[in-house]
């Protein structure tokens, strides 16, 4: 087979302390009702700006979960690369983010490691925020090749523990 | 006490289902393969994991749904013939609301840890446990209780592919309390 044409960091490429390069993205009514749709979310409000206002008690409609989730998957894996397997992530969110916001994704490295069954993980801190106002705070556990014959992909079963 | 300001109402029984499996949602569809590039394209997504078969095939074997798009295979059409009401995501969730008498409701955090990739052809299927239940708490929305549940994924094969964990906020606003 041809080797694909892609670039993947690397753990021995990262540093604690690295930050990771920002991601900007201007909110609009269409990316939060197709970011609901895309994830098969069809609460009103995500789409329905009277409902959001009237029933959630929120400027406009709303970013939900699963978009936010998927804007920090993008930004892990712009910077990482497509070797980069998401283990676990969490977040919690402050508050709504809206069309006409211009959210910002900033992150930085806390921490690698690698664990017994060889796999190398790297420990982010990742915020995102609106006119610098931190609206959720994301930690992610993301498994990064050792070195570049690695492939965090090919883990499975008892190799896998994220 | 007005019942606007009764918190009890149904806590008994909503704490009757901690720790228990409460509902068990099988996707309604397979995985499919355009839903995928609908949510790259969401969010600008140009991960040639999921854009470039040969990345593809040499990093998973084949194409792999986006690991965030997990809770988009359990959750359930809008609407389909013969169904009257819309079955709900998380339905747990809403239950705590309607037996707590918690008219709105939030999630408010959210934890996925991911097993094994999902695969267009896969059924996903998973299984939701309450595990927490708080005491009454006060924020900017407005009163009532935080909950945390467990949704526990499997495929057709009956292989972990994740589980997410999702925390709740049923609360009664300040504008309708």
């Amino acid at each position: 087979m041809l080797a694909a044409n892609y670039t993947s960091l690397t753990i021995d490429q990262i540093r604690v302390g690295d930050e990771l390069p920002p991601l900007l993205h201007e909110v609009t009514t269409t990316s939060i009702v197709l970011g609901a749709l895309a994830s098969r979310d069809w609460r009103p409000m995500h789409h329905d700006r009277d409902f959001a206002q009237q029933r959630n008690g929120t400027r406009d409609i709303f970013m939900n979960t699963p978009n936010q989730a998927a804007w920090l998957e993008r930004f892990i894996t712009d910077w990482a690369g497509p070797k980069a397997r998401i283990g676990r992530y969490k977040f919690r969110m402050g508050d709504s983010i809206c069309p006409g916001d211009t959210m910002v994704l900033s992150g930085r490295v806390d921490g690698t490691e690698t664990d017994a069954q060889g796999c190398c993980w790297v420990n982010l801190s990742i915020l995102l925020s609106v006119d610098a106002e931190v609206k959720t705070r994301f930690t992610a556990r993301v498994a990064l090749p050792a070195h570049v014959d690695d492939n965090p992909w090919a883990r499975q079963g008892d190799g896998w523990q994220p | 006490m007005s019942l606007e300001e009764d918190f009890t109402i149904g806590l008994h029984e909503a704490q009757s289902w901690l720790d228990k499996n409460r509902h068990e949602v099988v996707g309604e569809f397979d995985v499919e393969r355009g839903y995928l590039w609908t949510a790259c394209a969401a969010v600008q997504n140009g991960n040639p994991l999921y854009w470039d078969e040969q990345v593809a095939a040499q990093l998973t074997g084949g194409p792999t749904a986006p690991l965030t798009l997990l809770s988009a295979w359990f959750r359930p059409h809008y609407w389909m013939p013969g169904r009257d009401t819309i079955p709900l995501p998380w339905q747990t969730h809403f239950d705590l609301k309607e037996i707590l008498s918690l008219p709105e409701a939030v999630a408010t955090d959210s934890e996925v840890v991911f097993g094994a990739p999902v695969r267009p052809g896969d059924r996903i299927r998973c299984t939701e446990t309450l595990r927490s239940l708080s005491e009454v708490k006060t924020t900017k929305l407005g009163k009532g209780r935080f909950w945390v549940i467990d949704a526990v994924c499997r495929n057709q094969h009956d292989v972990w592919v994740g589980t997410e964990t999702m925390t709740g906020f049923g609360y009664r606003s300040y504008r309708t309390a």
